[in-house]
């Protein structure tokens, strides 16, 4: 017999009689301002936020808090004009020395600050982890109180991979000094896009 | 490299020495009990979360044959390679053969406790095969050849400046150079060489989705990612109780993982891996080890509803004061002193009684498992078997004659308190392990038995006259 008949004979004789699954369709957020939770949120976790209306505001800001003489890539066409847009088909690797990447998020989660990225929105997986500071835009009417709201949103999901990202990499694992920038990106920033008219409304 | 020989209380003995650490080590894990508390409180279905959890994986448990034929089918149909592997042994073969076919010899690991409980690490590396830990926590753990103390903060018991003296060591730092800052960026140097480097790398995997096939791992540091989007094979081992059924119970997981881990709303990273990256291979090895023989067990089968968050381990008194390493076991802590007598119940018979029963863990546990019921009906379990210490059955033995009757339950409680008042010194030594660390109280005068005789004569009237 092979380990994995083994295996499943085993579960099934010792698996204990059928227990039903809860209904978790009953879990959603509450009624309050998810763009206002979610700038909260993401501040506290350490991610830096600014609310604009256009990429014109996003290609400025950009221009003032990185380094523009390093390489900064990005999947976005509104922003290929200053900056390099990435090929989806060359070797992961060659992404070693990019210090800033610029993608879009599909969704975003107010109650934890992070961003849903299939792999289509990174362009290759590796880009937001391999980067030296990662910037995200998100549309503010993709934002969703939990995860409850993203997962049904997110549905089965046309990837092979896609991830959560909520704020720059972190360790605490020497005596709990929290240190951004373990292995991925130093810091995060969140570009929230919002109509000219909403502005007032967050800031 | 196995300390067997030594049972928890005899490593506690060492970590206590230094007080100092010891006062710090209980402060650092109990400051994370509160982050835990403060975020859990912020969510107002908290306790219902918790419990549709614990009923998730109940259900899980109760369906575990039929979940996984079914998350193997999706697995295969997107592209992943599934093994089955019974034991340690037939996984670390497993992944030294995948590697071995690619004729690869070097890979990188990010955090797994399923493979410190296999070895793979010594195995591979018996094999000439160079594996690298890429957690900080873990890689520190490497550099000065420890398992981790803890599942989520594996170097929680070591200083700044141990560390410091490590990288020194081994990395070439500056001799004194502690600042955590300074040395975390020495690391990431390091090991974005590794990453770059490696063609193969392996993960652990929190949760495996039956309805889609794909699973999800869990990091802040992002290692996990930088050495699977960059590897030409990537490897990821899990235990077979990892399953959930369906996507949207993801949203209950994630909600409840980090929170009661380091009270982070989320990890930074929950990376849903479904299928491999053009060119690239994707295996993925389901592990039995002792869970299918737990499942067995009805008292103590809610153990493989842990979601590994470790807040039993930063809530337990005998945890926060007596160190992970005292454990010996990967899993320490309360779930792993339930977890390992399954696995070696001669080995780890100590572990259920390296606690006050005190019930913090079962109350922090996201999955409502009763861990200190479960401790309690090991050390049955145990004394049963014949595997507990004969010092153990000895003053257990004493302790029940003592209690048997009225009579010798008075006569050794004065002769408790004569020696208590009178020769003090022949319980005030090294041969008294109560002593250690302890003052011994005076002894009282009387015994409430006797207090009670003697007031009781007054109030009988009282009571005579209702």
């Amino acid at each position: 017999m092979s380990s994995r008949e083994s295996i499943l004979a085993a579960v099934l004789t010792n698996q204990p009689s059928a227990s039903p699954l809860p209904d978790v369709d009953s879990f959603k957020g509450g009624t309050q301002d998810s763009v206002r939770t979610y700038c909260d949120v993401f501040t506290s976790i350490g991610g830096l936020l600014y609310v604009v209306n256009d990429f014109a505001a996003i290609s400025a800001l950009i221009k003032t808090n990185f380094d523009t003489t390093k390489r900064i890539i990005t999947t976005l066409p509104e922003l290929s004009e200053p900056f390099e847009l990435l090929s989806t088909s060359v070797d992961p690797h060659t992404f070693d020395d990019v210090e800033l990447a610029i993608i879009k998020a599909e969704l975003a989660v107010a109650e934890n600050g992070a961003v849903w990225l299939p792999e289509q929105r990174m362009g290759q997986r590796i880009i937001p982890y391999i980067c030296q500071h990662l910037a995200v835009v998100v549309p503010a009417e993709t934002i969703v109180p939990t995860l409850h709201e993203a997962y049904d949103q997110i549905g089965e999901g046309q990837y092979g991979f896609g991830a959560f990202i909520g704020g720059p990499s972190k360790t605490a694992d020497i005596e709990q000094a929290l240190v951004m920038g373990a292995h991925g990106p130093i810091t995060m920033t969140v570009f929230i896009l919002k109509q000219a008219d909403d502005l007032t409304v967050v800031v | 490299m196995e300390k067997q020989l030594k049972d928890h209380a005899a490593l506690a003995e060492a970590f206590i020495r230094d007080e100092e650490h010891v006062n710090w080590h209980d402060g650092a894990l109990w400051w994370i009990r509160q982050k835990r508390d403060i975020a859990s409180k912020q969510i107002p279905e908290w306790e219902d979360l918790r419990e549709a959890a614990s009923r998730i994986k109940s259900n899980v448990l109760s369906n575990l044959h039929d979940y996984l034929l079914q998350f193997e089918a999706n697995a295969i149909k997107n592209g992943i390679k599934v093994h089955w592997a019974a034991d340690a042994d037939e996984h670390n073969a497993i992944v030294y053969s995948i590697l071995k076919e690619k004729d690869i010899r070097q890979m990188v690991k990010s955090k797994s406790m399923l493979t410190e409980e296999c070895h793979l690490n010594e195995y591979l590396i018996e094999r000439g095969i160079d594996v690298i830990n890429s957690d900080l926590g873990e890689y520190i753990q490497q550099l000065d050849n420890e398992p981790p103390s803890h599942i989520v903060l594996p170097c929680i018991h070591k200083r700044k400046e141990e560390i410091g003296e490590l990288f020194h060591e081994h990395l070439g730092t500056e001799k004194g150079v502690s600042d955590p800052t300074l040395l975390t960026r020495v690391a990431r140097g390091h090991l974005r060489n590794v990453f770059i480097t490696r063609r193969a790398a392996l993960t652990g995997v929190n949760f495996a989705v039956a309805e889609t096939g794909e699973y999800v791992v869990c990091t802040n540091e992002g290692n996990a990612d930088m050495g699977a989007h960059l590897s030409e094979v990537q490897i990821a081992s899990m235990g077979l109780e990892k399953i959930v059924p369906q996507k949207k119970h993801l949203g209950v997981f994630l909600r409840l993982l980090a929170r009661s881990a380091t009270g982070q709303p989320i990890t930074i990273y929950s990376s849903h891996f479904k299928k491999p990256r053009e060119g690239q291979e994707m295996h993925l090895i389901l592990v039995d080890y002792g869970r299918s023989r737990q499942l067995g067990r009805p008292e103590f089968r809610d153990s493989l509803k842990c979601i590994r968050c470790g807040a039993c381990m930063n809530t337990c008194p005998v945890y926060r004061k007596s160190g992970g390493l005292s454990y010996h076991n990967t899993i320490s802590g309360p779930i792993g002193a339930i977890l390992a007598p399954n696995l070696d119940m001669k080995k780890h018979a100590d572990l259920p009684f390296a606690s006050t029963l005190c019930g913090s863990c079962s109350n922090v546990c996201p999955v409502k498992i009763n861990i200190h019921e479960q401790l309690y009906q090991w050390r049955q379990v145990i004394v049963r078997e014949g595997y507990a210490a004969n010092t153990k059955v000895l003053s257990m033995k004493a302790m029940a004659w003592t209690l048997s009757s009225p009579t010798s339950y008075s006569t050794i409680g004065r002769a408790g308190r004569w020696v208590l008042n009178n020769i003090p010194f022949a319980v005030n030594n090294k041969f008294n392990p109560w002593y250690k660390q302890r003052e011994m109280p005076d002894g009282p005068k009387e015994s409430f038995g006797e207090w009670y005789a003697r007031n009781n004569d007054q109030t009988n009237d009282v009571n005579d006259s209702k």
